[in-house]
This record gives structure tokens, sequence and C-alpha cells, in this order.
């Protein structure tokens, strides 16, 4: 700010083409700065970084296979085995590398998804309003009425386990979230000046959506996807968990794992522990970011 | 009064604007209860290169006034003339060429400026939308459009969060200015600036209008913001025009009684004069435009029809507009009361009505005081 200061006032500009034509910060180029001033944003920035490395280069970073019997049963941890072993002898710490993947690969898709399915729908709803808003309104109404975790096993019991009904169950449930954000923001729009400006010099209804109101209603969705994503992993590991994970048992997903490791809570509770470490520890991850985006975005803190 | 065309050098002729706004009950089954009577048969026209002020309370209609003129809303009922070309019922094509020729400035320059695009992608954009020139010819236009309002055209790269609140709106003329329009219709352009800025604007505005010819249509909810920019006002009230008048006379002699109580309220920069003048506080607030008073709309507060002891005339018959003088219009039956009333005489201070002299309303401020 000091640096653009002098710049601006009048008496440089009346010494003549004296203005350097400096390169304009975006708001996104601020908002960065804003969050990497934001402790806790960095705590969970890091934490979702060790997530995604983890997930990324669970090959190269892992000891030993998912699948491959590496030492006694249930044994604990040891500079061999960071995390112990499970009952079949395989390293927990390179499982629950694994498992990152498979969180962040199912997570991220999903919310993918769930960010374009409802993101079009609340930009139909916002962007023409009457009889279109009122039926995806209801729409959506209907699917949020459910219970999110109640409706992904319901979706996966009537698809059958898999890895795309996993998915697909997940971002289920989360399209009525972007939807209604998207919408609520779009609506908001519609009455600012700068849309009623760009109506008054003839701008097309698409062109003033595009233009005018989605750039201007977007971070909300950015916030909202990454706090979706810390829940999301829960998600799928509590699905996991009741046994609607993915159809091999031996896949190391986190909630399936937590299943297994159970029974042996009482003589080898550092596989538990472990694992749902992880799950904490991304999900947490995620929500400060998340809270992090939130403040660093918002535009009402910042005119 | 009905005969309209470019010729007689009008170019706006707005007759009996109407703009009601329905108010609904219920989700799927919407029942009309009632409506919000913003504009209530407003008539006024303007003369090429003239301003006119438009002046009265928040929620009076005025800005609904200016909305349905550029056609941001339609209107319920009335005819808006605009250069020959009825525009009240046009829609699409059409609509939006006549739109090229009437532009609004707004009010608060915060939030008329799309955040995420570039001072030059603003004031760039209307020349874009009507295929104006070849991007190279649009670029130097709007080059040329920064520096006619003051700003620095290098400052096109620039995101409207590094501005200040006047180089915004600076922002925003220019923007209003890029298709070479006839009319602008400023929507109070300066009450949200600092009172330092609010001259700066004031006097760019002006410029601008000798220069390109421009007619302006200035709403401001306080009369001094206008009277010095003016050529006519007209004074709004619950959704009609109670007052319209040449600026200097409407300042100098105010006919309609709410006219005087809100000339009472504008500061006269000399202390002696200011010492001995009484403000004309209006009691209550203003009525509902869902269910307006009977009769005369203003006549629940009025100073005037207190002091001639309530006429039921007031609460029985609406005035209508009468042209007391010569391109000076009341809408009030006792308007001729109000001439040289101690009130009158008051709210314009030592610029004595035509009736008194300087002296006489000295002593008539500090009788009152003594009161």
């Amino acid at each position: 700010m000091s640096s653009s200061a002098p710049s601006l006032s009048l008496g440089r500009r009346r010494g003549g083409r004296a203005v350097e034509a400096r390169v304009s910060r975006g708001l996104w180029a601020d908002a960065l700065r804003r969050l990497v001033r934001n402790r806790p944003a960095l705590v969970g920035l890091a934490l979702v970084a060790v997530f995604v490395v983890a997930a990324l280069a669970a090959p190269v970073v892992a000891p030993y296979g998912p699948y491959e019997r590496a030492g006694g049963q249930l044994e604990p941890p040891s500079p061999a085995h960071l995390f112990g072993t499970d009952l079949l002898g395989r390293d927990v710490f390179s499982r629950v590398l694994y498992g990152a993947q498979i969180s962040l690969q199912v997570g991220v898709v999903a919310v993918l998804l769930a960010l374009l399915t409802g993101g079009i729908i609340g930009a139909l709803a916002g962007g023409f309003g009457g009889w279109v808003d009122a039926a995806l309104m209801r729409l959506t109404d209907v699917l949020l009425a459910i219970p999110g975790i109640l409706l992904a096993i319901g979706i996966v019991a009537w698809l059958g386990r898999g890895m795309p009904q996993l998915m697909l169950a997940i971002a289920v449930t989360y399209t009525p979230i972007f939807a209604r954000l998207l919408r609520g923001s779009l609506l908001a729009l519609r009455e600012v000046d700068y849309v009623v400006a760009a109506r008054s010099i003839g701008a097309s209804p698409l062109r003033i959506l595009t233009r005018h109101m989605l750039p201007n209603a977007v971070t909300p969705l950015i916030v909202q996807a990454t706090l979706v994503l810390a829940t999301a992993i829960i998600d799928i590991a509590g699905l996991g968990f009741l046994g609607l994970g993915p159809p091999d048992p031996r896949t190391p997903e986190w909630g399936t794992m937590l299943v297994d490791a159970r029974r042996f809570l009482q003589t080898a509770p550092h596989i538990v522990f472990f694992v749902g470490g992880a799950i904490v520890v991304s999900a947490i991850g995620f929500n400060l970011l998340g809270d992090g985006l939130r403040e660093s975005l918002d535009p009402r803190l910042k005119r | 009064m009905s005969q309209l065309g470019p010729a007689d050098g009008r170019l706006l002729v707005v007759e009996d604007l109407v703009v009601h706004f329905p108010i609904r009950v219920g989700i799927i089954f919407e029942r009309h209860v009632g409506d919000v009577r913003a504009v209530d048969g407003v008539s006024f026209s303007l003369r090429r290169g003239e301003t006119l002020g438009l002046v009265g309370e928040s929620g009076c209609g005025k800005s609904t006034t200016g909305r349905a003129i550029v056609r941001l809303l339609r209107p319920t009922a009335g005819r808006i003339v605009f250069d020959g070309v009825d525009v009240s019922g046009l829609e699409g094509e059409p609509l939006r060429r006549i739109r090229r020729r009437m532009q609004m400035i707004f009010q608060d320059p915060y939030a008329s400026l799309n955040p995420r695009m570039t001072a030059g992608a603003i004031v760039g954009e209307p020349l874009e939308i009507h295929r104006w020139g070849s991007a190279r010819e649009r670029r130097d236009r709007v080059r040329e459009l920064l520096s006619l309002v003051g700003l620095d055209p290098e400052y096109g790269i620039r995101y409207p969060h590094e501005f200040s609140g006047g180089q915004r709106q600076r922002i925003g003329v220019a923007r209003a200015l890029a298709l070479e329009p006839d009319l602008i219709v400023a929507d109070e352009p300066i009450s949200a600036l600092d009172v330092s800025i609010q001259a700066q604007i004031l006097n760019l505005l002006g410029r601008l209008q000798e220069r390109l010819g421009l007619t302006y249509l200035f709403i401001a909810h306080d009369l001094s913001a206008v009277r010095h920019v003016s050529d006519r006002i007209a004074v709004m009230y619950l959704g009609q025009i109670v007052e319209l008048g040449p600026s200097r006379e409407l300042n100098a002699a105010p006919l309609h009684p709410y006219t005087v109580a809100l000339l009472s309220a504008v500061p006269i920069p000399d202390p002696a004069v200011e010492a001995r003048r009484r403000r004309i506080i209006l009691t209550g607030d203003v009525p509902s435009p869902v269910d307006p008073p009977p009769g005369c709309r203003f006549h629940t507060r009025c100073w005037l029809r207190e002091r001639l002891g309530n006429p039921e005339r007031c609460v029985a018959e609406a005035p209508p507009l009468r042209e007391l003088a010569p391109g000076h219009a009341v809408a009030c039956h006792f308007a001729e009361q109000v001439e040289g009333a101690p009130e009158q005489r008051q709210a314009i201070g030592l610029r004595a009505g035509p009736n008194g002299t300087a002296g006489s309303g000295v002593r008539d401020a500090s009788r009152t005081r003594t009161d």
C-alpha cells in the first residue's frame, strides 16, 4: 500500500507524465497476501500440503507396499514400522499414506462434481429467477431434507459398492449446498449498483451473469469447497467404517482400516490412533485453510 | 403540452408517470394485497442542455423516477418521451439502441464499479457492448475518456479498490459518457462523497455539460446540493411533484410549505443570519407510500394547514399543480398564503422575499425569536 500511495498523488501528476505504469494488483493477489499473513490459515495450508504430498508421493515415500506383508502381527511402532503393523503384518504407515491417496482422490472428485452441478443449478436459479428458480430450489430442498450421510448410505446401498458410486454419493449430498450458496450470492448481486449499471448500458443477461455476477460470487464457493472437502474426508471414512467403502476389503481406505483395527483397540491401540489421527489432521487442515480463505477472500472485510 | 417532438427543444417529456410496486403474499398462490405507490403521477420536461434538479426526502420516489426514465424499471402508466420517441414501453433491441443516449451516474462510487474489472475495462464496456469501433479505437477512446474526467489514462489498468471515492466517481462519470449520451440521470452523484470532493465532482459535471452539451436530471435529497447547478428544480413529496420552478425563484420565493421547510434546513453562510433563523421541523414521519393520505399528501405534516386552522379542503381535495408565475408551479391550495409569510422569509434568510425588504426580514426574525 505504501508503495502505491505516492503515484496516486496529484502532485506527481502535475509534474508531467511522471506516473509509472505500475503493474496493478488484482483482488486475487491481495487475497493471497492476506492469506499468507494469517497464521491459522498457514497451519491449515501446511497440514493440507502434508496430506496432498503424502497422497501424491505415497508410492515413493512409503517404505512398503499397501498389501505387502512387512513384519509380524500387530507390532507396536518401531523405527522399522513407524506406525507399527496390523493383523496381517502390513506396515500401517505405508497404508496410511496410500489411504491419503484414496481420500484425496474420492474427496476431490466428489467435491468438484458437487461444485460443478451445484454451481450450474445455482447459476440457473439465481441468474434467471422466476419459475426456474422455484423449481430448482424445491429440488435442492428435497435433497437437503435428508441428512447427508444417510443420503450417501442410501445411494451406495442402491448403486452398489465401488469407487465411482462412493464419489457420486458424496457429490450428491453436497450439491444442494453449493447450489443454494451460489443462488444466494447471485440474488444479492442482482440489485448491486454495478449490475444495475451494466443493465443500463445495455449488457445482455448472459454478459451480466458471466462478467459481473459470477466473478463476484465465486469466492464463497471456493471457501465452501475447501470446508466441504474436510467433511467429505470424514464422510468417506464414515462410509468405509460402515462397510460401504471400496469393494475390496484389503483396500487401504482409512474408514475400512479403522473398523478392522477396532477389534484390537485393547491390544494394539496404535493402529486406531494413527489412522484416526490421519483423518482428524487432514480434516482440521482443510477446515483451517477454509476459514483462512474466507477471511482473506470475503469482500465484506474490504471495499 | 402534448405536442411533442424534437423541434420544440425538449429532449425529455415525462407525462403522468406512475410506478407502482405490487405487494404480493403467499408462495405459490400469490395474492396481490396492495401497491407501493413510489411514483404517482409525475410530469415534467427537460430542455436540451438544461439541468433539472429533482429533490426530496429518501423514499419520495425521486430515484424511482430516474430509474424509470432510463428504463431500468418499467413504468406502470404514463409516458416517457425521449427525443420524440415514447420509451415507456420499449423492449429488446430498440430499447438497447435508445439506451446509448441516456446514461446514469450512481450514488455510491464503491458499489457502482465491478471490483473484478479494471477501470479501463469498466469505462470500455459500453463501447464493447455497442460494438463501437475496433479494439484499438476503443482503447484510445477509453484513454480519452479517462483524461476527460480528470484521471490519468495510465490508471486504466488499476482496479476500483485502488482509487479514492472521488476518483471512483470520476470513473463512473467516464463510463456514463462513453457512448456520448444526450441525457444523464445523476442519482445523488455527490451524496456519498466527502464534502471537499463534492465541489470537484459538481464542477466536473458542469464543465462536461458545457463542453458536450449534456442534459442532466440531477437527483438529490438536499436542496443545497442542487440549487447552484440546476436551471430548474422540482421538489417531490411522496411520489408527486409539489413544486417546480426556476432554481433562482424557487430559492428566493418558495411557494409550497414543504419547499419552505426544506429550505429552512439549508444553512446560510452568515452566522448573524443563522442565529436569527428558525428551522421548520416537520412533525411525524413520511406517511407510507402504500396508503398515502387523502387529499394533499403533505397535509399530515403541514405547518401552513395548522396555521390556517386545518381547512377541510386539504384533506378532501388533492391540489393540482398550479402555475402561479411563469414556469413556477405549485401543488398547494393555499400557496398564496406562503408568499410573504414569516416562515418563507425565515427560510431564505436575509435575502428576503419579493414583498419584504431585508430590514423587515430581520425584524420579523427577531420577533419570532422572542415568541
